[in-house]
């Protein structure tokens, strides 16, 4: 029970960052029918950025929550950057090309920002500093660190503001417009093309600060990061049914869970023969059997008409 | 007729529009004067549709100009020709359909908000306030077209006669000054045409011009001002009801099918 509880709590740590990521894929999506690949090197560079921050920072002995503050800050500010400019220039010019064609740039884009990355971080895997004490709460058996706390709590905050932007306020009410029917929003007066960037931009702002949360929770960073966060992410949004926000937050979090269980009992159920770091496997038979029984996922509705 | 150039909400002239080798217009001159209801009728395949696509900025014509208020109207730019005060419904029916009714009716109040992103992400006073302005606008427009009571159900489980006039609703959340309607009374039976034509007298009335595509020849003639008739793509004849009615042109090309 204990096994269960504390990968619970490590699934649901893990979940809040693949939910966080996943909203990206499922925003961009749910617009543009675009599934933007370069999402996990989005991650990638922000997670790096604030590394590279925050080791500047305390190195001239600023304390480090401020560092991290700032740190934060300024990943964002790059990656949303990055997420207008990638829209702009990769996206924006095929936007009435067959639906091939931006997929593919999609993962040219990703190639290179990878390439990029390297040349500016190096190949190797760059530790990240401890944000926060390595202080924990034990409860009933369970630890819980400050850091997965954190996560946890700062995920549900932003995913809480991310719903009330969307149902509640006219920028959210011009995006589902938008996504549900461009051409139709667009007489009402809707610019979709600011529509569309602001998308990325909010995106990019999530995943960089899933980003710093992933680099921080492992302590590690590295220019290939982002791929495979990105793609399990991606499955987290599928599995949810891609294009809701909902469906997005909840198949990150399931997806973490599976993970986080799996991992701990793979062992036991298989009598030692398949070890822990067999967990992504999980996640990907979790991907197949949904989209096997439940195509358009767990919260999906049925394929939108188009115009 | 006398034509007096500031008098004409819109004239299109020269308006043509192709699609590979079809003329789907060509050269359609036409102009609308101020506080009327326009029909714009002709057979199936007289372009109707595809004008009122010009003049919202959906397609982009080949050639000829679209003056508003005397103004050029941009071509081909759907978020300025609404900002100018066209507004439009479908003939299949374009509302957003997983939205409430009454957001249905925000949207259409987007061209004239002026609260940027940044507003609505911090909340700031001053976006809080429009928002409200927009929701009372909002509830007032359901009421007009007389659906004030189905405003927080979601827009496809209306029926199709009130998805019809939400339609009339949200277009006229952006202001217009050109209410394009696109045979608004499909599918309805004689009593809700009846209502309809009573809703769009109230439109002109209230200050906005109407031009409406419609196939019921006979209640297009009862209920407009004016009548411009389409066929081939061009402006055959426009004027009064009685005067197409009794148009050679039009009898040949139109009405002397089975509408008598």
């Amino acid at each position: 029970m204990d096994t269960f509880l504390q990968q619970l709590i490590n699934g649901i740590t893990l979940g809040s960052i693949y939910a966080l990521v996943a909203l990206g894929y499922t925003m961009v999506y749910g617009i543009l029918e675009l599934i933007n690949f370069a999402h996990g090197e989005v991650l990638m560079v922000g997670a790096l950025v604030a590394l590279t921050v925050i080791q500047g920072l305390t190195g001239w002995g600023w304390p480090a929550p401020l560092a991290v503050l700032v740190a934060v800050l300024a990943a964002m500010v790059v990656c949303m950057t990055l997420g207008l400019a990638i829209e702009r220039v990769a996206y924006r010019p095929l936007r009435r090309a067959p639906k091939l064609a931006p997929l593919i740039t999609a993962i040219g884009l990703s190639i290179v920002l990878q390439q990029v990355a390297a040349l500016i971080w190096g190949r190797g895997y760059l530790s990240f500093p401890a944000v926060l004490p390595p202080v924990s709460v034990v409860w009933g058996g369970v630890i819980i660190t400050a850091i997965q706390g954190a996560i946890i709590v700062l995920a549900a905050l932003i995913m809480a503001g991310l719903l009330v932007l969307v149902q509640k306020t006219a920028l959210g009410r011009a995006m589902r417009a938008t996504a549900q029917n461009p051409a139709v929003a667009q007489l009402m007066g809707v610019n979709t093309d600011r529509i569309i960037a602001w998308t990325f931009v909010i995106g990019s702002g999530l995943a960089a600060v899933a980003g710093v949360m992933v680099a921080a929770y492992y302590g590690v960073g590295n220019y290939t990061m982002g791929f495979m966060l990105g793609l399990k992410a991606f499955t987290a949004a599928v599995l949810g049914g891609i294009g809701n926000l909902a469906g997005a937050m909840l198949g990150g979090l399931l997806l973490g869970v599976v993970e986080a269980l799996g991992a701990g009992y793979i062992g036991d159920l298989t009598g030692d023969f398949f070890g822990s770091n067999y967990k992504d496997v999980f996640a990907f038979m979790v991907l197949i059997g949904v989209l096997v029984f439940h195509p358009n996922g767990l919260l999906g509705s049925r394929a939108r008409e188009k115009v | 007729m006398v034509r007096g150039q500031a008098s004409f909400l819109l004239e299109a002239a020269g308006i043509g529009k192709r699609f590979g080798g079809l003329r789907a217009l060509n050269g359609v001159s036409l102009a609308l004067q101020p506080d009327t209801i326009t029909g714009l009728i002709g057979p199936n395949g007289a372009g109707k549709t595809t004008f009122f696509n010009v003049l919202t900025g959906i397609y982009r014509p080949d050639e000829g100009t679209l003056l508003f208020e005397g103004q050029p109207l941009p071509m081909g730019q759907p978020h300025e020709v609404a900002a100018r005060g066209i507004a439009r419904t479908f003939q299949n029916i374009r509302l957003f359909a997983n939205m409430s009714v009454l957001e249905n009716v925000m949207v259409g109040r987007h061209v004239r908000t002026r609260a940027g992103v940044l507003g609505a992400l911090f909340q700031t006073g001053a976006t809080r306030h429009e928002e409200d302005t927009i929701l009372t606008r909002a509830r007032e427009l359901l009421d007009y077209v007389g659906i004030g009571t189905q405003g927080e159900r979601i827009a496809n489980t209306l029926s199709y006669g009130d998805q019809r006039r939400l339609e009339i609703a949200r277009a006229l959340a952006t202001d217009p000054r050109l209410l394009a309607l696109d045979e608004p009374a499909a599918g309805m039976n004689a009593a809700e045409r009846a209502r309809l034509g009573d809703l769009i007298r109230r439109i002109r009335t209230d200050g906005t011009a109407v031009l409406l595509i419609e196939h019921d020849v006979k209640w297009v003639m009862q209920l407009c001002d004016r009548i411009s008739v389409l066929d081939y793509g061009e402006c055959i004849a426009e004027g009064t009801p009685q005067a197409v009615q009794n148009d050679p042109k039009v009898i040949e090309a139109y009405l002397g099918v089975g509408a008598t």
